[in-house]
């Protein structure tokens, strides 16, 4: 309970920095060229609350108390950066889908940033001719600032390759994407803990319903604007009969 | 391997919407309180007779939001709650986990830590499948190996004890390497502890490998091929005794288990029988990896630089081990604060228990319970 008190306070404010965060450097980063943006939040970052100090009135404590610390910070991470993936399967790849799919590596990880409307094809593709037989997860992460709120990730394992491959795209809170199911049948749970955690539909899911929460459960935990103390009332106490499981 | 073009037609997703209008079918509910289900799992029987025509599982009764919880927490603060997740193994847990941030961080621990680890792991792999020989065992009616099991299975959580002041949940490793350094006579328990263990396996083997009733009960139960194995994404000693010769140990190692020579056992069936004997042979391969860690374990450092605040650059990472039930992965966000943005565990208790269906299909009820035994799955995993 003391905890509890004490949490949603702080992480008010740490929740703005850090959703504030992957929407204005975080997201883009992964998902545009790296070099510039090593760049551009080593620059950004101490220039933004400069600028808004003596301008803006709505930004208030916070980055006055964050700005000696954040000169800080961009200076260390001169670690890695996203570089630019090229081997024959991006290749083909690009020539098929040329600028709808991008190639990166990070820390010796690939993956595939591909355009949503580009998903089935290139799954399938990846699954029948370049042999990623296996589909290790698929997992969703929510940015609430931009404009394309969900990342979808399917982690792919190939077992004659001895490869992994992450394959990433973004979709808008409410939009469709097509079932994995029919190509790896493990996606079938997979993808209904997607759809139970982040409210994520997949079209064409065999049995699309919650699997970890109840079913009348209201909510998706995992979107970031569900509280970490968070739950349905309602169920609970009508199914409990407890006020409240806190 | 496996030919990506086929379909896995009897895996039809179809199927599950096909209803059975048959008078004689019958629907019955196992659990959630079932002593069979190793923790809260329903199952939710569709019987012709004592034929199973099909079932389905209902899982989240240990959900406890293990992944939101990793938003709030730092780095270093969500580290022991890994262990309450396969609390059965839960030092593979904290390896996987703590190497995940590590290469995050871009660090590695020193060689010494990772022979510490390599030792602790491999015990644990061990204590996790004499837990897992002991109830399945029991579940299937042969009492005795439980007794066994457990009393050998302290040894090892008397070391764990010894270790780091637990059994259990040991939160052993830190990110960057371990805590503590071994304590005094460390080394000689582990070896005394091989000595005595190795012919305990033997004694295990005795009482079932050719035990008429065991056979019987686990020969052709549960059959699983290697192509369903790869499709439902099942991994672990599972997906070996359907004959495929992969561990992430081998495939991709981590750690420093490139140093150690041991083999990987392999079944061919794929059946219950066939689980059980790769399982055993695998303790064995453990107790090899542990000899050859426990003689070549150097001195130097446990810990490697790193800064108190833990503090990963953008970025994100997946990272998996072999966990004694199969591939274990962390999905690492890290949006350069000091919580992670996001992670995600992909349990292999999660992915494999999808297989249950499949392989209780036209067996009978008491099948089961050998097939949820032998799959091997911990409730806590499951559920997250």
């Amino acid at each position: 309970m003391a905890e509890d008190t004490k949490s949603p306070q702080p992480p008010d404010k740490e929740e703005l920095a850090k959703a504030a965060n992957p929407a204005g450097s975080g997201t883009p980063d992964p998902s545009t060229p790296g070099t510039p943006k090593s760049a551009t939040p080593a620059t950004e970052k101490p220039a933004a609350p400069a600028a808004e100090k003596p301008s803006a009135p709505p930004a208030e404590k916070p980055p006055a108390a964050a700005a000696p610390a954040k000169p800080a910070v961009p200076a260390k991470p001169a670690g890695p950066v996203p570089q630019l993936w090229d081997s024959p399967l991006v290749a083909k790849l690009k020539r098929q889908y040329g600028t709808g799919l991008e190639a990166w590596t990070y820390l010796n990880q690939n993956y595939l940033q591909v355009d949503r409307s580009l998903i089935p094809t290139v799954l399938q593709l990846l699954r029948d001719e370049d042999q990623f037989d296996y589909c290790v997860d698929v997992t969703a992460v929510h940015y609430p600032k931009r404009e394309r709120q969900f990342d979808i990730v399917w982690i792919l394992y190939s077992f004659p390759r001895n490869e992994r491959l992450r394959v990433r795209t973004q979709i808008a809170d409410g939009e469709h994407i097509p079932t994995a199911s029919s190509l790896w049948v493990t996606a079938n749970w997979l993808e209904r803990e997607v759809f139970d955690m982040f409210g994520i539909q997949f079209d064409g899911h065999p049995d699309l319903k919650r699997i970890l929460l109840p079913d009348g459960w209201k909510g998706h935990p995992l979107r970031k604007d569900y509280g970490i103390i968070q739950q349905d009332q309602e169920w609970v106490q009508i199914n409990l009969g407890i006020d409240s499981g806190q | 391997m496996t030919d990506p073009n086929s379909s896995v037609s009897h895996l039809d997703l179809e199927e599950s919407k096909h209803t059975f209008l048959d008078a004689n079918e019958l629907v019955i509910n196992m659990g959630p309180q079932h002593p069979a289900t190793h923790g809260v799992l329903r199952v939710i029987l569709r019987l012709d007779g004592e034929k199973v025509m099909g079932l389905e599982c209902v899982i989240g009764y240990l959900h406890r939001g293990v992944e939101k919880i990793a938003e709030h927490r730092t780095y270093t603060m969500f580290n022991p709650y890994v262990d309450r997740m396969d609390y059965v193994a839960a030092v593979s847990n904290g390896l996987g986990y703590c190497e995940a941030v590590e290469k995050l961080l871009n660090v590695e621990a020193p060689p010494r830590a990772n022979y510490i680890r390599v030792i602790l792991t491999e015990l644990n792999r061990l204590a996790s499948h004499q837990l897992w020989l002991g109830t399945h065992a029991l579940d299937i009616g042969a009492m005795t190996p439980l007794f066994y099991t457990f009393r050998d299975r302290e040894e090892i959580l008397k070391i764990f004890e010894k270790y780091c002041g637990a059994r259990l949940t040991t939160h052993a490793f830190r990110i960057g390497g371990c805590q503590y350094e071994t304590y005094e006579g460390f080394e000689k328990d582990v070896k005394k502890f091989l000595a005595f263990v190795a012919p305990k396996i033997d004694e295990y083997e005795e009482l079932l490998t050719t035990n008429r009733i065991w056979v019987e009960r686990t020969k052709n139960v549960g059959t699983i091929s290697a192509q369903d194995c790869i499709a439902l994404g099942v991994t672990g000693p599972v997906l070996r005794a359907s004959g495929v010769k992969w561990d992430l140990r081998k495939a991709q190692p981590y750690a420093n288990y490139k140093l150690f020579d041991f083999e990987i056992p392999t079944g061919e069936n794929g059946d219950t029988y066939d689980r059980y004997l790769v399982r055993m042979a695998e303790m064995r391969q453990s107790l090899h990896i542990i000899q050859q860690a426990v003689e070549g374990i150097p001195e130097g450092p446990i810990m490697a630089k790193v800064s108190k605040v833990i503090k990963p650059p953008v970025g994100e990472i997946y990272h998996s081990i072999e966990a004694p039930k199969g591939e274990l992965g962390y999905y690492i966000v890290s949006d350069g604060s000091t919580q992670p943005y996001r992670i995600r565990v992909r349990p292999p208790s999660f992915v494999n228990l999808q297989a249950l269906d499949l392989m209780c299909r036209g067996q009978l009820v008491a099948d089961v319970i050998a097939v949820i035994g032998t799959l091997d799955i911990v409730l806590g995993e499951v559920d997250r």
